[in-house]
């Protein structure tokens, strides 16, 4: 059976993996994360059809898990790429988690008893999690990870809970990092992407107010199984906001941060207020955009429906600034109002910021790894741009998704499934 | 049925989504309760791995012969919960989803509990119905290594390309004379600015070299018989008509431009152009020079009838004006618009035009653009809604950017290949956010502006993506067909025909039958029910005036099982109901 690696367990890379082994080939899906599913998995619902997105994506992270064509090596990363199409070998370090993968069953015991609480990354830092933990419920495979950077008996060589509970024997303090060498006919690139940051945006004030937050976090706090349970807080009382303002383009179509538009901003920032109104029917969205770029199949309709049916107001124009009342907490958004040519300020209990989606952090590093190149946005250049997409300078070396460039999930999906048909063309021997 | 039931209830919690307004503990006793069930417990997700490994567990310790998971919708979650069943050895029918979220939590958030006692009744209902059901054999289907795609564009020819080089023969029926599609009218390509016609012929090349691929040019399809594996394509072609066997089918048949006629003095000819025609003009080098030129943006789409956003137009549109702008520098080029879509890395494009000193200038939706045409000359009135005043304009040629259009024939062929059209009228794929290239019909599939506008890139990709889903079958060499199959009772069909006449998958046929009694023998119909094409929907079961077709696993006492149940709340009693 003929070998495929899979480089990123987003909903492209999860894709790819499943057409392949589908259709009989071995796959190799490595992830960097504890768990499969990328940012697809932090989603609350997905646009223009409000589908619950763990829902529709659970379902394909435990068919990878369960498939006998997949063995997901999660908690990885490539270090290497030598040979050529057809024949590579691919060097993959598996990090330490201090977990033995087949004896730990996922049960928890040994997260209860940790002692060390750390900010939770994949609830966008809202609340708290354990230096033992899974990064949610749904993750795959369910095995516990070590954060060895927070870990007590790790950084201290005290506590030692975790081992002490764990009835299967699955915790590991001596477990070291390995390494794995896997020959394979082709690699599919499927690293997606990452948030920007808009600290250093002072104009915003983000990490300085507390009702300014990013859309990602915003997408685990109207999520039911988020960290608030779906409730929107703001501050000082935890109430949900009255007026919300979601401004667009922060980062991006921005020569001095990312010049490209991030393709799903609008749309999300529509869907996002939707889903606010479902929660509070006494909710008032307001988007503040550049364009509102609803190009995909139905998006323009979601938008008008978002307009008549939850009451969204659509402000064309870059706000200037964010202010803040230091006493009630709520903010000011300060927005050249472009149709009556006046500065205007609109108060609002909370800001979301649609922050710019990056290419994924090592992106270079890996380039420079499979010897492939990267575009001027840092994303993985195509072989060529227009007729050969999903290819990339090395033959047999293919990418898919956002990582290829700007794009949601029906159309990552889409090349998650081109890049497994080109690479069984290099498998097969048919083409190169 | 043989053995007595003893079911197990698996209660997800799904997070919040269940938990948070049903109460699952109690609905967990209750479970307890009913007849048959031998065990019950809860799953905060029943989904998750350690779910599953919890029902398997169950099957072996409680020697469970039927399992009911209380959760979400069966669409997204059965064929997990089956297969998590069938490795504990089960029959995967042996399998009941019982949805307590989407037709319960979700509904009731506001009545915690009524959506209790609701969760109850519909387990209890899933209780009496699990009860009756019997196993259920899935079936192989071979199929025809090869593959037909319909349609030569770029979409279709990728497709093709991609599946030929998998090691399938593949059969292109293309209703022009030539291949390409709207390549053919094309001048320059966005982005990279390549000619449309090099680009085309670099692909018809490889296509018509390409030992694997047949091309049948000026020929379109009569008639498509048979299903996944198995297809039959009748073909019509200038000389001769053809039948090609096929195993699958990909639709890359495109759209057509939206001609304006009537709107903002367009009438076909004259100075007043579409998109497409510009490129024409361009390509053959007709278009004189200009001094000014106007290009208005969504003619057509984005409002009342039409409601979509074509995606492509804002590109072309800046394509078109950068051209114009490079060509005649002095000239005044100007883009009216309502919002530019220039998606993704295409926002390069707009700032290369902007720099070029192509102006954008934004209109409202309520008051757009007006054009007057009087001989030669031409106005436009833009009231421009940043400056808040109107402009007027005496552009020597207008470009309106229309939207693209489905076909015509569409409707046509989704008849042919019984495959639905969305309400916009292209092809309507499986799930628009995880099978962006399946059709609902296995064995189906699209790609490019078929599915929903899309540019050369995006064809392309799409074009791979249906020959990677459509290789799956051919490279497996079978498919597992549906399990839950209608069956005829022959001694009861009185041979009428009316299911052969309402099956929406044509899976019902008559045959004739020769009976032998004593002393005659006679000759009768009877209807046949082809198992690989039946999915099971029930509509000739309710409508076969004699009773004579059951549909498996959707039987009249497991119906009225259920139904009893629910009009028995408290202490059901499981009680046989035999047909
Ligand atoms: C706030 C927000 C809301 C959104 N809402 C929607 C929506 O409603 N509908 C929609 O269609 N789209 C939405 N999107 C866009 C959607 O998230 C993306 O289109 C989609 O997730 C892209 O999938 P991917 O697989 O390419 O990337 P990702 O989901 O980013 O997956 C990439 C994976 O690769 C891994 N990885 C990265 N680098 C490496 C490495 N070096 N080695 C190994 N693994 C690596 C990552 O950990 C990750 O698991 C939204 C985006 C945001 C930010
Ligand atoms: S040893 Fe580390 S992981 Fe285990 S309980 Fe202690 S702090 Fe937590
Ligand atoms: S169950 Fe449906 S598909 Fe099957 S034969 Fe009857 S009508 Fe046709």
């Amino acid at each position: 059976m003929k070998s495929v690696l899979v480089i990123g367990g987003g909903i492209a890379g999860i894709q790819s993996s499943l057409d392949l082994a589908n259709r009989g080939y071995h796959i190799y899906l490595v992830e960097r994360e504890p768990s499969i599913g990328g940012h697809m998995a932090l989603l609350d619902k997905t646009f223009p059809t409000n589908d619950c997105s763990m829902c529709i994506l659970a379902p394909k992270m435990n068919e990878c898990n369960a498939h006998p064509n997949i063995d997901i090596l999660s908690y990885s990363e490539v270090m290497d790429l030598s040979g050529n199409a057809g024949d590579f070998t691919a060097r993959v370090q598996r990090k330490a988690r201090y977990i033995n993968e087949e004896k730990c069953t996922g049960c928890g015991d040994c997260t209860a008893k940790c002692p060390s609480k750390v900010p939770n990354e994949y609830n966008g830092n809202l609340d708290k999690r354990k230096s033992i933990f899974l990064p949610y419920p749904q993750a795959v495979p369910r095995v516990m990870t070590i954060d060895r950077e927070h870990c007590i008996y790790l950084t201290k060589g005290k506590c030692g809970n975790c081992k002490k509970v764990c009835n299967a024997g699955a915790v590991d303090y001596e477990q070291k990092d390995t390494f794995v060498d896997l020959n394979v006919a082709a690699v599919i690139v499927a690293t997606g992407f990452d948030m920007f940051d808009p600290t250093h945006m002072q104009e915003y004030g983000y990490g300085k107010y507390a009702n300014v937050i990013t859309a990602m976090e915003y997408e685990r706090m109207i999520c039911a199984s988020g960290p608030t349970g779906g409730h929107l807080e703001t501050a000082p009382d935890k109430e949900h906001p009255g007026k919300i303002a979601f401004i667009q383009c922060v980062g991006s179509r921005d020569l001095q941060h990312n010049p490209y538009c991030c393709s799903v901003c609008c749309m999300h920032a529509i869907k996002e207020s939707i889903l606010a109104r479902e929660h509070y029917e006494d909710i008032k969205p307001y988007i503040f955009y550049t364009d509102l770029r609803a190009v995909g199949k139905g998006f323009e309709e979601y938008a008008v429906r978002g307009e008549k049916e939850y009451g969204i107001k659509y402000i064309r124009g870059r706000p200037g600034q964010i202010t803040e009342d230091a006493s009630t907490k709520t903010l000011t958004v300060w927005y050249d109002d472009t149709v009556n040519r006046k500065v205007k300020g609109l108060e609002v209990d909370m800001a979301v910021l649609c922050t710019s989606l990056i290419p994924a952090k090592g992106s270079d590093k890996l380039a420079a790894i499979l010897d492939i190149e990267l575009d001027e946005y840092g994303l993985y250049k195509s072989r060529d741009e227009l007729t050969a997409p999903l290819d990339t300078r090395r033959p047999g070396v293919f990418i898919a998704g956002y990582c290829q460039s700007p794009k949601d999930i029906p159309e990552s999906v889409a090349q998650g499934s081109g890049a497994a048909a080109r690479a069984t063309e290099v498998a097969g021997g048919a083409y190169i | 049925m043989k053995d007595e039931p003893r079911i197990g209830v698996f209660v997800c919690h799904c997070g919040t989504n269940i938990g948070g307004y049903v109460d699952v503990p109690s609905v967990v006793e209750y479970a307890r309760t009913l007849v048959g069930v031998v065990h019950a417990e809860r799953n905060t997700y029943t989904c998750a791995d350690d779910g599953l490994t919890a029902i398997k567990k169950a099957i072996k310790d409680h020697n469970l012969n039927r399992v009911i998971v209380a959760s979400c919708t069966p669409r997204t979650h059965a064929p997990l919960f089956r297969s998590a069943v069938a490795d504990a050895g089960l029959n995967p029918y042996l399998f009941e989803l019982v949805n307590i979220r989407e037709h319960c939590s979700w509904v009731h958030m506001k009545e915690k509990e009524a959506a209790t006692q609701k969760a109850k009744d519909l387990i209890r209902m899933g209780v009496a119905r699990t009860a009756l059901l019997e196993p259920q054999e899935e079936i192989r289907i071979s199929v025809t290594p090869s593959a037909l795609v319909i349609g030569g564009g770029i979409a279709g020819m990728t497709a093709a390309l991609s599946i030929a080089n998998q090691g399938f023969k593949v059969d292109i029926v293309e209703k022009d004379s030539e291949m390409g599609g709207m390549l053919r009218y094309l001048n320059d390509l966005y982005p990279g600015g390549r000619k449309a016609s090099l680009v085309m012929d670099e692909f018809i090349g490889k296509v018509k070299n390409h030992p694997k691929i047949e091309v049948h040019t000026s020929s379109t399809i009569k008639k498509v018989d048979g299903y996944i594996g198995n297809f039959t394509v009748s073909v019509q072609n200038e000389k001769v008509p053809l039948d090609i066997k096929t195993g699958i089918i990909v639709v890359a048949t495109g759209a057509d431009e939206f001609k304006p006629v009537n709107l903002y003095g367009y009438s076909g000819s004259g100075n007043v152009l579409t998109e497409l025609e510009l490129e024409e003009r361009l390509k053959n080098g007709s278009l004189q020079k200009l001094d000014s030129a106007i290009f208005i943006q969504c003619v057509g789409s984005r409002g009342e009838g039409r409601s979509y956003c074509s995606r492509i137009c804002c590109n072309v549109a800046i394509k078109n004006s950068k051209l114009l702008k490079q060509t005649f520098p002095e000239a005044d080029i100007n883009i009216l618009h309502n919002g530019i879509h220039a998606y993704g890395t295409y926002e390069k494009m707009y700032r290369e035009a902007q720099e070029l000193g192509v102006g954008f200038r934004k209109y409202s939706k309520e008051k757009p653009p007006e054009v007057t045409v009087d001989g030669e000359r031409m106005r436009v009135k833009l009231y421009h809604e940043l400056m808040g005043r109107e402009i007027e304009y005496t552009p020597d040629i207008i470009v309106l950017s229309t939207p693209l259009i489905p076909h015509p024939e569409n409707g046509d062929l989704s008849r042919m290949l019984k495959v639905p059209l969305g309400q916009d009228g292209f092809f309507l794929e499986a799930h628009v956010k995880l099978r962006p290239v399946d059709f609902a019909t296995d064995g189906i599939f699209l790609c490019g502006s078929a599915r929903a506008p899309a540019d050369i890139i995006e064809s392309i990709n799409q074009g791979y993506s249906a020959a990677s889903r459509a290789a799956i079958p051919l490279m497996n060499g079978y498919v597992q067909a549906e399990a839950i199959t209608a069956v005829v009772d022959e001694t009861k069909c009185i041979g009428c025909g009316y299911c052969a006449s309402i099956c929406p998958y044509r899976a019902a046929s008559m045959n004739e039958k020769t009976v032998v009694a004593e002393e005659v023998s006679y000759i009768t119909r009877k209807s046949y029910i082809n198992p690989a094409l039946c999915k099971g929907c029930g509509t000739c079961a309710a409508g076969c005036p004699a009773g004579a077709i059951t549909p498996n696993h959707f039987t009249l006492p497991q119906i009225m099982a259920t139904i009893k149940a629910f009009q028995q709340p408290g202490a059901y009693i499981y009680d046989r109901i035999k047909a």
